[in-house]
């Protein structure tokens, strides 16, 4: 067994999870590479936000994987760190946000 | 950066022996990847067979003004190595019986031949009409003396093509050395002003995209789209069409991706993105590489690894059409370079 959860190498084997499930897989595939086709947002824009999603999930295969993405479609380093802003400001904002419901809770527990 | 060629550094990656070992050892003698004979093997192409000749690609020698870091020619100032009279002779004496259209001028920084446009001259008057410069740009801004090369090419309609990693300073200094960015943008304005790039134009202004590290190069129309669009905006800058060109592990970029730990994984990269349509098209199939002393080779690349042509015909002197037709193209773990995704040429995708 490695002695780590991580391994970069196991990045190169997610393909092999469609051999315990073909079809839903299969399926799951299909749809993942539908949606980073061109479309409404170009291939570029959907790179910045899987990028700043990467982080707030904190999935470090999908960090290499659209680190190195950007990397080739000349996205920029400052772009980059701006996208991931976005996703820490999204993902602070929820943190803050619910201190409105701490809010409401004291003014409703206080005298 | 380093300011000095691999050779003049000592570094053991001048050695062409060396980094063909390193490209035969390791992962590929290991078996965890497959070298390239038996990858095309799979799809019936082995043994790579030339087709028709359509372009002649002459290095004219392997100096340079500029050091850039991921060089697979391994040029540079301190590189002496130019092409002589004799040999640009012998050159043109078999120019027209090749029945190639194209002459492909490349190095180094071709310009700084001192022959170089009593060359391009020559050859017009023995027929060529379609010329291709590889243009490092700065060489147009670097002395008086070249200040006036936007106008020559414009006299023999030189199809100028040109190396820029990126439309941000940034990343175009750190591959090509410091200032070479702005001087870039210099010598596009100065081929534009002469009518190159221009929309409509016969005067022809391509780029070539590299990427600037351990990674591939991503879709050509969608780099060049954004190309376009920074260029013009910023500097008012208009060209053709964008080439994306991917690093081949050879040299100064082999000594990059060894020294930054991503060999491994830049190969893995390269023989994941394997693309079986590309092999039929690649470059090596229909253009011959000549060097600065007139040996004979498949490609650019086999030059710099000194792998001439399998052939009883290895110079330019003894050179002979049906001989020279028949042989197989000598192949190595680096062609993974030429068949990756969309496929890789001197002229771009190839798939």
């Amino acid at each position: 067994m490695s002695k780590t959860y991580y391994d970069p190498a196991d990045l190169r084997k997610f393909g092999n999870i469609t051999e315990w499930n073909e079809a839903l897989g299969n399926k799951f595939f299909d749809y993942y590479g539908k949606v980073f086709e061109e479309g409404a947002l170009t291939a570029r824009e959907k790179s910045l936000i899987a990028l700043a999603v990467a982080h707030t999930e904190q999935c470090p295969y999908c960090i290499d994987a659209y680190t190195k993405d950007g990397l080739q479609r000349g996205i920029t380093k400052e772009e980059m760190m701006e996208a991931v802003h976005v996703g820490a400001a999204i993902k602070s904002g929820a943190t803050l946000v619910h201190g409105v419901q701490m809010m409401n809770k004291v003014n409703k527990l206080e005298m | 950066m380093a300011t000095k060629s691999l050779l003049a550094r000592n570094n053991d990656l001048a050695n062409t022996t060396r980094q063909l070992e390193i490209l035969s050892n390791g992962i590929f003698a290991s078996g965890e990847l497959p070298t390239f004979v038996s990858k095309i093997k799979e799809t019936n192409q082995f043994p790579l067979r030339p087709k028709k000749l359509e372009i002649l690609q002459i290095n004219l020698g392997y100096m340079c003004n500029q050091v850039c870091a991921h060089c697979h020619v391994d040029a540079g100032p301190d590189r002496k190595e130019i092409m002589t009279l004799e040999t640009m002779n012998q050159c043109l004496k078999v120019i027209q019986k090749t029945g190639a259209h194209t002459l492909d001028l490349t190095g180094g920084a071709p310009e700084m031949n001192p022959n170089f446009r009593w060359f391009v001259e020559e050859a017009a008057k023995v027929g060529i009409k379609d010329f291709i410069v590889r243009s490092n740009l700065t060489i147009i801004r670097a002395h008086k003396k070249y200040h006036d090369l936007p106008e020559f090419f414009k006299k023999y309609h030189i199809h100028v093509v040109s190396s820029m990693p990126h439309w941000t300073r940034g990343k175009t200094d750190k591959q090509r050395g410091n200032g070479v960015f702005d001087q870039s943008i210099k010598a596009l304005q100065m081929l534009n002003e002469v009518g190159y790039g221009v929309k409509g134009s016969e005067l022809k202004l391509d780029l070539v995209y590299n990427p600037s590290g351990a990674f591939l190069p991503g879709d050509q129309m969608a780099l060049e789209n954004d190309f376009k669009k920074a260029l013009k905006n910023n500097f008012d800058i208009d060209f053709h069409h964008l080439f994306a060109i991917t690093n081949l592990p050879i040299s100064r970029f082999l000594d990059y991706l060894i020294a930054s730990e991503n060999y491994e994984d830049y190969m893995i990269s390269l023989v994941e993105a394997y693309n079986p349509a590309a092999v039929a098209n690649v470059m090596c199939t229909n253009t011959l590489s000549v060097s600065w002393e007139g040996w004979l080779y498949d490609c650019d690349f086999n030059q710099m690894l000194n792998l001439k042509v399998a052939s009883s015909i290895k110079h330019i002197s003894e050179y002979n059409k049906e001989l020279i037709q028949d042989r197989n193209i000598i192949i190595n773990q680096h062609c993974y370079g030429c068949t990756a995704g969309a496929g890789s040429s001197c002229q771009g995708v190839v798939a």
